[in-house]
Order: C-alpha cells, then sequence, then structure tokens
C-alpha cells in the first residue's frame, strides 16, 4: 500500500456574507455605544434580524465536510463549477486561510503555485527574481543556485535574463514564473489554472513538466477547468459542488458526471420573478422542433432562449453565452445585440442553426453583461443537452470527428486529361 | 527542509490515533482551525531566512535603481533634516542643546528617531500592501516586516557613519568639546531595543488595520508628533521638572537618544532604570506584536 501523505478531515469553510465587521473605527464605537445604552445596533444593515454578527444567515459555507486522501506519487485533479469550494481548498491547503473546522495532514514539503511569478518585482533582473520568486516559493538560495542554470533555460529568457524584468514581455514573465515553479522540488505541488496561460507550445512544455513531476514520484493535486488537460495528467478526480466532496474516482468518470450533471438540463429558473435593484437572469430554456428528453436533432435548429430581468432603465446590456462540449472544450462563445435597455423583462434568443454542432453533449454558460465589460452574473453549466445525429448519408458508422459538423458544400469535377 | 511539526502539541499527539495505527508524528504540517496562542512559527521563520535577505536585497535595490543619488538618499535625508533643525531650532529659536555643537546633536537625535519612525511606519503597513502576495502564497507572515527593519537597520548604520564623520570634524580640527565613552557601546543594544518597539508597534498596528482602516492616517500623525515628545530637538535638561518631564520620559524612545548623546557626546542622561524601562515595552510590544500578529496572518486574508 503506498503512502497517505494528504489526509484532509471534514474541513469546512464559512465566509460571512456581506461587510465582513465595521469598516471604521467609528462604527465600532456606535455599535458599542449602542450596547451600552439598549439601543439596536445602528450599523446593522436594514432587514437583518439582530443578533450575533447578523446571525447565521449571513454565513456560507464555502466548504463543508469536505475529506478525502491523496497517496503519494499520485496525479489528483480537483474540479467543479465556479463557487464549488476549488479556491477555497486551494487556499486552505495553500497556508493562505486558516480552516473554520476540520484538519489537514501533510507528510513532506508542500508547494503551492496559485499564481506564477508570485512576488516578481520590476526592477529587478530576471536573475534577482528567480531567487527572490523561488525563496517566497519556499526554497532556500543554495536549492535555487544549484537549478538556477536549468530554470534559465527551461524558461528560454537566456538572452534577457540579467535584464529588470519590467522590460519584459508578459508572455516572458509566465514563462520565467512557471519554470521557477517547475523547478521546485517539494514533494507536493497544488497547482492552480496556471496552464491558462503562455503560449501553446509553452502549454504542452508545462503539461510535459507536469508529468515528469508525478514519474518521479511526487504528488500533484491540479485544478483546472481545462477538462483535457485533466484528462491527460490526472488518473483521479474530486468532484466539489456547492462546497461538499460530489464525487471521488476515476478522472473520467468523474468529470463524466461534472459535465453531464447539468444543473438544468433543457429548462432552468433563476429568479422566482423580477425583483431586486440589480439585473438579473429569470429563466432560460432550449427550444428545438424534435427535442425529446434532453437530446436534440442534428438536422434542427436550436434555440436558447434566456429572460432577464432589468430594474434600471437606460442600462446597457447584453447576454452572453458560451456553449462547451462534454471534453470542457468551449465550442463556442456568442453574444447577443449591446444596446441600452428600458426597465421590464426581456427576452434574447439566440438560434444555433441546424447542422452545425457535432454528435456529443453540451452545456451552456450564460452571461448578463453591463456596460459591455461587466459581468452581472456568470452562470456556468445552466443548461445541457445532447445532439443526435440522424441518418448517415454514407454508409460508415465510426465516430464522427470534428469540434463542429456543418454542412459544407462541395463540388467535384472531372478534369480533363 | 521540511515544515517541522511546529503546529504539534503534545496532547493532540499523544491522544490520536491515524487508521493505520500510526502516530500524528509522522506527519509533517497539520493545519487546523486554532493554534496555541505562542505558537509564532519562529522555526519557520528561520527557515525562510533567504526569503528575508532577498526581500532586503529588493527593498535597497527597488529603491534606488534609476535615481541619480542613489544610496546617498539614505544619508541626505538625516543631513537636510539636521540642517534644518539647527538653523529653525537652534539659530532662530535659539533652543538649549546641551553645550553641544548643534549639527551633532540634532544628528544624533535625528538618526535615532528616523529609524524608529520609518520601521514603525513601514511595518505597520504589512497586511495592506503584500495582500497581492500573502493571497497567493503562503511563508511565514513576519518574514515582510523583520526585513523591513533588518533593511532599515542597514540604512540605519550608513547614517551613523555619517554622523561619526561629523563627530570626527567636530571632535578633531573644530575642537568641540565632545567626548566619546565607554557607554557609546551600549550602541547595538540601544539599536535593537529600538527596533523591538517599532516591529512590535508596527506589527500591532498593521494587524489592527486590517479592521480599522482609520488608524492608518492616525499612525501617520502620531508618529510625527511624537518626535516632539522625545529629545530629538532638545535635551532633557532642558526639561525642569513639572509634567512635561514626565510625558517626555513616558516615550521609550527618549531614554535610547538620551544613552546614546551620553555615549557620543558626553552630554544627555546614562539612566539605567530608564532603560531597563525602554526595553521593557520594546520587548513587551514585540512578544505581543507577535502573538496577535500570528493569530491573524491565519485569517486575515478573509477581511482584508
Amino acid at each position: 500500500m503506498s503512502d497517505v501523505v494528504i489526509r484532509v478531515e471534514a474541513v469546512s469553510k464559512t465566509y460571512r456574507l456581506g461587510q465582513i465587521g465595521a469598516t471604521t473605527l467609528r462604527e465600532d464605537f456606535s455599535r458599542l455605544w449602542a450596547r451600552w445604552h439598549g439601543r439596536a445596533d445602528p450599523t446593522r444593515p436594514v432587514g437583518v434580524l439582530d443578533g450575533a454578527g447578523g446571525g447565521p444567515a449571513a454565513n456560507i459555507w464555502a466548504l463543508k465536510d469536505v475529506a478525502f486522501e491523496v497517496r503519494q506519487g499520485e496525479a489528483l485533479a480537483i474540479i467543479g463549477s465556479n463557487g464549488a469550494g476549488k479556491s477555497t481548498l486551494l487556499k486552505i491547503l495553500s497556508r493562505i486561510t486558516a480552516p473554520t473546522a476540520g484538519c489537514v495532514f501533510v507528510k513532506g514539503r508542500i508547494a503551492s503555485l496559485l499564481e506564477v511569478g508570485t512576488g516578481f518585482h520590476g526592477e529587478l533582473t530576471g536573475r534577482e527574481n528567480i531567487f527572490l520568486n523561488g525563496a517566497v516559493l519556499g526554497m532556500s538560495r543554495a536549492e535555487i543556485a544549484r537549478t538556477l542554470d536549468e530554470i534559465i533555460a527551461f524558461s528560454g529568457c537566456q538572452r534577457f535574463i540579467d535584464t529588470p524584468v519590467k522590460r519584459y514581455s508578459s508572455g516572458m514573465v509566465v514563462r520565467l514564473g512557471f519554470a521557477v515553479a517547475a523547478h521546485l522540488d517539494a514533494e507536493i505541488l497544488v497547482v492552480d489554472e496556471v496552464l491558462a496561460v503562455g503560449d501553446a507550445e509553452f502549454q504542452r512544455k508545462c503539461l510535459g513538466k507536469m508529468r515528469d513531476v508525478t514519474s518521479h514520484g511526487r504528488t500533484v493535486l491540479f485544478v483546472s477547468h481545462n477538462m483535457a488537460a485533466v484528462e491527460s495528467l490526472c488518473p483521479r478526480a474530486i468532484l466539489l459542488g456547492g462546497g461538499a466532496k460530489k464525487d471521488d474516482g476515476p478522472a473520467g468518470s468523474v468529470i463524466a458526471r461534472y459535465l453531464g450533471a447539468a444543473d438544468g438540463a433543457l429548462e432552468a429558473t433563476f429568479a422566482p420573478g423580477p425583483g431586486g435593484a440589480e439585473p438579473h437572469f429569470l429563466a432560460a430554456r432550449i427550444v428545438s422542433r424534435s427535442a425529446d428528453g434532453r437530446s436534440v436533432k442534428m438536422g434542427d435548429p436550436v434555440d436558447v432562449v434566456v429572460d432577464y430581468w432589468n430594474p434600471v432603465p437606460r442600462t446597457t446590456l447584453h447576454v452572453n453565452m458560451l456553449l462547451y462540449a462534454d471534453d470542457g472544450y468551449c465550442v463556442l462563445n456568442t453574444y447577443s445585440d449591446v444596446a441600452e435597455r428600458g426597465s421590464g423583462r426581456h427576452r434574447a434568443t439566440c438560434r444555433i442553426p441546424a447542422d452545425l454542432l457535432n454528435a456529443r453533449s453540451y452545456s451552456v454558460r450564460l452571461l448578463l453583461v453591463r456596460d459591455v465589460s461587466h459581468a452581472l452574473s456568470d452562470l456556468e453549466r445552466v443548461l445541457a443537452f445532447s445532439v443526435q445525429e440522424g441518418e448517415r448519408p454514407i454508409r460508415w458508422f465510426g465516430p464522427w470527428p470534428g469540434a463542429v459538423r456543418p454542412r459544407l458544400e462541395w463540388s467535384t469535377v472531372t478534369l480533363p486529361d | 527542509m521540511h515544515y517541522r511539526s511546529v503546529t504539534l502539541r503534545p496532547r493532540q499527539a499523544s491522544s490520536r490515533l491515524t487508521e493505520d495505527g500510526r502516530l500524528d508524528q509522522e506527519w509533517d504540517l497539520i493545519i487546523r482551525p486554532e493554534t496555541g496562542l505562542f505558537e509564532l512559527h519562529l522555526a519557520d521563520l528561520w527557515r525562510y531566512r533567504d526569503l528575508i535577505l532577498l526581500f532586503v536585497h529588493r527593498d535597497f535595490v527597488a529603491q534606488f535603481k534609476q535615481t541619480i543619488l542613489g544610496p546617498a538618499w539614505f544619508v541626505l535625508q538625516p543631513l537636510l533634516t539636521a540642517l534644518t533643525f539647527t538653523v529653525v531650532f537652534g539659530n532662530i529659536a535659539r533652543l538649549d542643546t546641551a553645550g553641544m555643537p548643534k549639527m551633532l546633536f540634532y544628528l544624533s537625535g535625528n538618526i535615532l528617531w528616523l529609524y524608529v519612525a520609518t520601521c514603525l511606519m513601514s511595518t505597520s503597513d504589512t497586511f495592506r500592501s503584500n495582500a497581492p502576495l500573502f493571497g497567493k502564497v503562503y511563508f511565514p507572515r513576519l518574514a515582510v516586516p523583520v526585513a523591513v527593519v533588518l533593511s532599515q537597520t542597514v540604512r540605519f548604520f550608513l547614517q551613523f557613519a555619517v554622523f561619526l564623520a561629523f563627530w570626527i570634524i567636530y571632535a578633531g580640527p573644530l575642537k568641540a568639546p565632545v567626548r566619546m565613552n565607554r557607554a557609546a557601546l551600549l550602541l547595538p543594544a540601544l539599536v535593537l531595543v529600538l527596533a523591538a518597539l517599532a516591529l512590535g508597534g508596527g506589527i500591532i498596528i498593521s494587524a489592527a488595520t486590517t479592521k480599522y482602516r482609520d488608524l492608518q492616517h492616525l499612525v501617520q500623525l502620531t508618529v510625527q508628533l511624537a518626535m516632539y515628545t522625545t529629545t530629538v530637538i532638545y535635551p532633557l535638561s532642558a526639561m525642569h521638572g513639572g509634567k512635561s518631564r514626565y510625558i517626555i520620559l513616558a516615550n521609550p524612545v527618549t531614554p535610547i537618544i538620551e544613552a546614546f548623546r551620553y555615549g557620543f557626546l558626553g552630554t544627555g542622561a546614562l539612566s539605567w532604570p530608564h532603560l531597563a524601562y525602554s526595553t521593557l515595552v520594546g520587548f513587551g510590544l514585540l512578544v505581543g506584536g507577535a502573538v496577535l500578529f500570528s493569530r491573524l496572518e491565519r485569517t486575515f486574508m478573509d477581511t482584508v
């Protein structure tokens, strides 16, 4: 039996919603003064019942009773949608914040990479920053000096290594940061979405390096939205949802469950009705002529119908829709017309033409955006559907490759000899 | 290099058995919600000594890149302040300097006060100004204020060298009545007490400012005004009894400045009880600050 190097025992974390505590001394004093004189707390938000710190309703559980073990040399992925508790778990494992309850036991040195190039200083040269960044990540000066040449070679910044980092391109900064991280010799590596940066070639290099790391008996905890990367790196995955562990097992099946477990299938309701001071989504559904259960026919157009509520007249709003395939790959990103909307309910409809999507499962992510760039809400996997193919015109029944499957115009002529 | 089980407490270790029947001691690190009052992670701090030195290095490099005078700024600041004091307080207001050359008198007070004030001001901002860094990676948070104090100490000794140069000029060619005596050997201890005062006070304030932003402004003002409650611009001997003498002696920096002047200029007062008081306040603040700081560093990311 291999050794357990991380044991997470019933870890929970609560955050208080809304404003945390009094922000100024004056507020705290007026609160004390009121308590002395038996009056209601003047700083408490209107509508919140009296009670210690706004009462239990003001607390949310970012993590609740999460428990798992990781063995030495294992590569474990942690997946889940936004707000599932992934970041909180990472922060606890990286000792950035303490859990509210529960314990984590760790054997060996743990190094976390929540960002590349943490602590870089623009005025320092590349070489100096390698030392600084390495030390921030827990390496000693001697350890860094030993691997310095390798780090510099890996970063590909040899020519600029004695130039201040502020003169670097952003890509070079990222490469340098990852190069340092890749040469950490901690027994356990906790890696956040760092692969999302850098160009394609560098990403390949990073993935290769991470595979290397696990093959050398070190343990990796990997958090990512990139299901393809997760599947190729990690044999095992943990699915978090709403702060709790939903699934734990072979990466393939956990990913399938994550992507399949859309919270809304063909229809979803987000709010009981109009109301509130901010624009928000009301409901969304998928309409197609031959929709059946959760599947639509490839030969029919698919309408994504989104209802939202805008309480503020003359607000520039638009809906952004992203479509993800079942391997987590983003197939397309599209947005509605951008215009000033009056107050009231609005319905945005996006027609995905027939014969565009390939036969697989898709999930829909919706964003309501104000003033072109400010996302008011971001709902992942709110709708899910699968596309069923109709009859194939040719007698071949193998899996149909391709991200999309449009019917394209072909013509064939016979060329004269 | 391993994280030792610094968070392990015997009570926990003796009672807990893991599923495999092994004791907790096998774990190198235990992350738990509560820690004991005096778990200061000092061993951790020592393990990260390279980081502290690199922070010091960064401070120096970053401060003087693309400046013409570079490190000369270190000495120009107290020099110009002392010169201004000499003109304003010495020549215009004609304040008493206990018979000492005005420049030496003001310079000695200034470099000491500047040291403690800068240390205090820059450590009091630890949590707020490092929030982006603290939010991404763990290292003993005390490394940041300790590095600040270390780099200020280097700066102090550079300024002290300038003071010595002036001392030689005054004692030699200018034949001023300045005499160094054995109390000058106290200098390292005096600096240590000042460092404890500033670091302790600074980290207490930094912990408090995560909750009360107001304090940031209060500290700036207080440090500016507190200079007048020390003997930077007048000798203690000019205070003949009265309430103001007590206020001035209550400032723990006063006995340090007095002892420094006694050792290097032969004026001022070397009072052991007063020095003991400063030391007590300094290390009291330091211990209190470290306890408060270590409690806060675990959760402050949730509030900042």
